[in-house]
């Protein structure tokens, strides 16, 4: 498949239903283009601290962290977007007004700005990832931050993507000028832009796919770029599909495995046999659902690539096996191992 | 091994403990809270008791598996229990903006409420404002507890509650108490000063600083937001001891020994993470927490045969002769790798929850099997039931 795609795209927001594994997609993702030897930084915004765990590394802070390297020089950066610090970055950035700081978190300000005022939070959230997107070597005024070629968001889950990238829907009825309204606009065309796309993680399960088709329709009506649908621990057929038909059918003989397994020096008796039969039986009824969902993921006719369940976890490796497997069919000139 | 001595969650106990009036389901997102809810409801309606379940966005096909094609803010009825122990199940989902609409108009004068509806600020926040959806459920409740049938008794005398998908699972306790602390503060006050012309006694306490505070804030928002926030902000002062009273009320009621919580996890690092955050959360302020609930645990055929074993089977099986039809050697290797990936898998899982156990030795749990498939029908539900109470 030709990775290429994606080529143009400084910013790639992942979002997928709770449960499905974003996070670990999203660190998958920035780690396979660190690979292809490109500054990438990784920004999570619900202060769940999702992305240390996945990288083993301490807490992330508000400042940029490298969490991983590449290669090739390529290299991963760490970032827990903080509304209040957005806040106060977005004042000083703007306004010089640093020393304000201070004197509106007294007041109550910082706490109605980053808690209570709808739509302000999500608009300074964005609108720190949007400045990261945004640097260029050289551009004067970033305090010699970083800049890099690609961002990955792990975003907000399905239920509330739509709201969270739709900063400019959300303060509509709110802001009809003025200041916010200018950043959110920015913030839009960014969003709306072939810089940016939204990929959406899925298991091939009836719920995570119905979420993922609402989504689809949400962002759409939002004009926001649907990217990929990312499907994640997807269940190899390990049994055969001949074998499974046995298994299921209504009259399995089960002389023939057994003799296999007293050969193998099994103990052989009900438990061993019915056991693993059983097995085959759950494989067969749950590689058949995911039969089912790929269809209908099909039906959003986007570009969909698929990533193994990995039984051993995310430790030991998985990360790396995630990262590869998503480099060879994501990323024009990712590493084949 | 831990599992020894950690006592067992017994949710049929609950379930039959007439003075228990609330259930509260939390967890991170994704863990099948709301299906672990639906599934106690229906199985303490079969038992007898008058129950209804509040959901706060339920997937269609929950809804479809009670027999109801929509859910919404009135309790429906669902048909489709046993209602033989004389029990019944009324089920709904929480209409966030509905719900505050009508907080308001219960706490303001008539003008004022429509005055406080009309204003762009108030429906931003109504329908967006991030801690808006765990406030309102929890008014709900409260709402649904206070429900009478003719002769004065509560409608119900059960309520299943599921908790909203938050960023954290602390966020709808947080929520009450958040905004009560918001509509006292020092935030509040400034708001309104403009709005009291000439408001002295105001502004001897806040003076200093105030005036560039404003000026900043109009500076960021703008001049007219500044000033819609000001009039919803005005028009909410009349009702602001009605809200502090009601997140007391709700905060009592959470606390009460009539509620029990469960939390909800799934054998992975982070979600149990996140349950133990809840509860030692909710131990520290003295919540009736019943327990937790691991759902989706890999449970094993064959406890017998380890994965290595089976892997080392699997390799010597390649020298198995093979058969002219049916059955063949490469089959019996492919079911043994299955069992292994299985055996692998749910070693993880109960590493993961040995480590929750660790941790929290005193905590009753009960684990739910992985199935293979999604929930489909009352049946399935029902036996949900049945796997949390080992029945």
């Amino acid at each position: 498949m030709a990775g290429s795609a994606w080529d143009g795209v400084r910013l790639h927001v992942v979002t997928g239903k709770g449960g499905t594994g974003k996070t670990s997609v999203a660190a998958a993702l920035a780690t396979a283009y660190a690979a292809t030897g490109k500054h990438v930084l990784i920004a999570e915004v619900e202060e769940r601290q999702g992305i240390s765990q996945v990288f083993d590394v301490p807490q992330l802070g508000t400042t940029e962290t490298q969490v991983a390297r590449g290669q090739r020089g390529g290299d991963v950066y760490g970032l827990a977007v903080d509304a209040k610090t957005a806040l106060m970055e977005y004042l000083q950035m703007f306004y010089k007004l640093g020393m304000a700081g201070g004197l509106l978190e007294r007041f109550g300000v910082v706490d109605f700005a980053t808690t209570i005022a709808p739509g302000l939070r999500d608009v300074l959230l964005i609108g720190k990832v949007y400045e990261a997107v945004r640097r260029r070597p050289g551009r004067r005024g970033h305090r010699g931050e970083r800049p890099y070629d690609v961002v990955v968001l792990d975003a907000p889950p399905t239920g509330r993507i739509g709201r969270f990238l739709g900063v400019n829907h959300e303060i509509a009825g709110l802001a009809k000028m003025g200041p916010v309204k200018s950043q959110a606009d920015s913030i839009t065309a960014l969003l709306q832009s072939r810089q940016t796309a939204v990929h959406i993680v899925t298991l091939l399960e009836e719920m995570p796919v119905q979420e993922t088709v609402d989504a689809a329709r949400d962002l759409a009506a939002l004009q926001l770029p649907v990217g990929a649908i990312i499907v994640n621990q997807e269940r190899e057929p390990i049994v055969s599909a001949e074998a499974r038909a046995l298994v299921t059918g209504d009259a399995f003989d089960a002389g023939p495995l057994e003799s296999d397994l007293r050969a193998l020096d099994l103990r052989v008796g009900p438990t061993l046999v019915g056991g693993l039969v059983q097995a085959g039986q759950d494989l067969d009824e749950r590689l058949r659902m995911q039969d089912r969902e790929r269809k209908q993921l099909a039906a959003l006719d986007r570009p969909t690539y698929h990533l193994p369940f990995l039984h051993e976890g995310l430790d030991a490796g998985g990360l790396r096996e995630l990262a590869g497997a998503l480099g060879r069919q994501m990323i024009a000139g990712a590493p084949h191992e | 091994m831990s599992a020894d001595v950690t006592p067992a969650l017994d949710i049929d106990a609950l379930i039959a403990d007439p003075s228990i009036r609330t259930i509260v389901c939390c967890g991170s997102g994704g863990v099948g809270k709301t299906t672990s809810a639906a599934a106690i409801a229906i199985r303490a309606a079969e038992a007898g008791r008058t129950v209804a379940v509040l959901t706060i966005d339920p997937a269609k096909r929950l809804a479809q598996a009670m027999g109801l094609t929509d859910l919404d803010n009135e309790p429906a009825p669902v048909e489709a229990v046993d209602t033989s122990r004389g029990g019944s199940l009324d089920a709904m989902m929480l209409d966030m903006k509905r719900t505050f609409d009508e907080v308001v108009m219960q706490h303001a004068a008539p003008e004022k409420a429509q005055q406080i509806l009309a204003n762009p600020f108030y429906q931003a926040v109504s329908s967006s404002f991030a801690g808006t959806q765990e406030y309102m459920a929890m008014e709900r409740l409260g709402q649904l507890h206070a429900e009478r049938k003719p002769g004065g008794w509560p409608r119900w005398d059960l309520i299943v509650v599921d908790t909203p998908p938050s960023r954290s699972a602390l966020d709808f306790l947080d929520a009450p108490k958040r905004l009560g602390s918001f509509l006292d503060g020092r935030f509040i006050k400034l708001m309104m000063a403009p709005a009291k012309a000439g408001g002295r006694a105001y502004l001897k306490v806040l003076s200093v600083g105030m005036g560039s505070v404003t000026a900043v804030m109009s500076k960021i928002l703008g001049g007219p937001m500044l000033r819609d926030a000001q009039t919803f902000v005005a028009a909410l002062d009349t009702m602001f001891g009605g809200f502090r009273e009601r997140a007391e009320q709700t905060y009592a009621l959470l606390s009460d020994a009539s509620t029990a919580f469960v939390v909800v996890a799934t054998p992975e690092r982070d979600a149990l993470r996140e349950a133990s955050f809840f509860v030692d959360r909710l131990e520290r302020e003295r919540m009736p927490l019943a327990g937790l609930v691991v759902n989706r645990v890999q449970m094993t055929y064959v406890p017998s045969l380890s994965a290595a074993r089976a892997q080392a089977a699997a390799q010597d099986a390649l020298d198995l002769p093979g058969r002219e039809d049916g059955w063949a050697p490469s089959d019996t290797i492919g079911l043994l790798h299955l069992h292994a990936d299985l055996a692998e898998l749910g070693q993880r899982h109960a590493a993961a929850i040995g480590r929750f156990t660790a941790s929290h030795p005193d905590i009753p749990q009960v684990q739910v099997a992985a199935a293979a498939h999604d929930v489909n029908d009352i049946d399935e539900l029902r036996e949900i039931g049945n796997t949390l109470t080992g029945a």
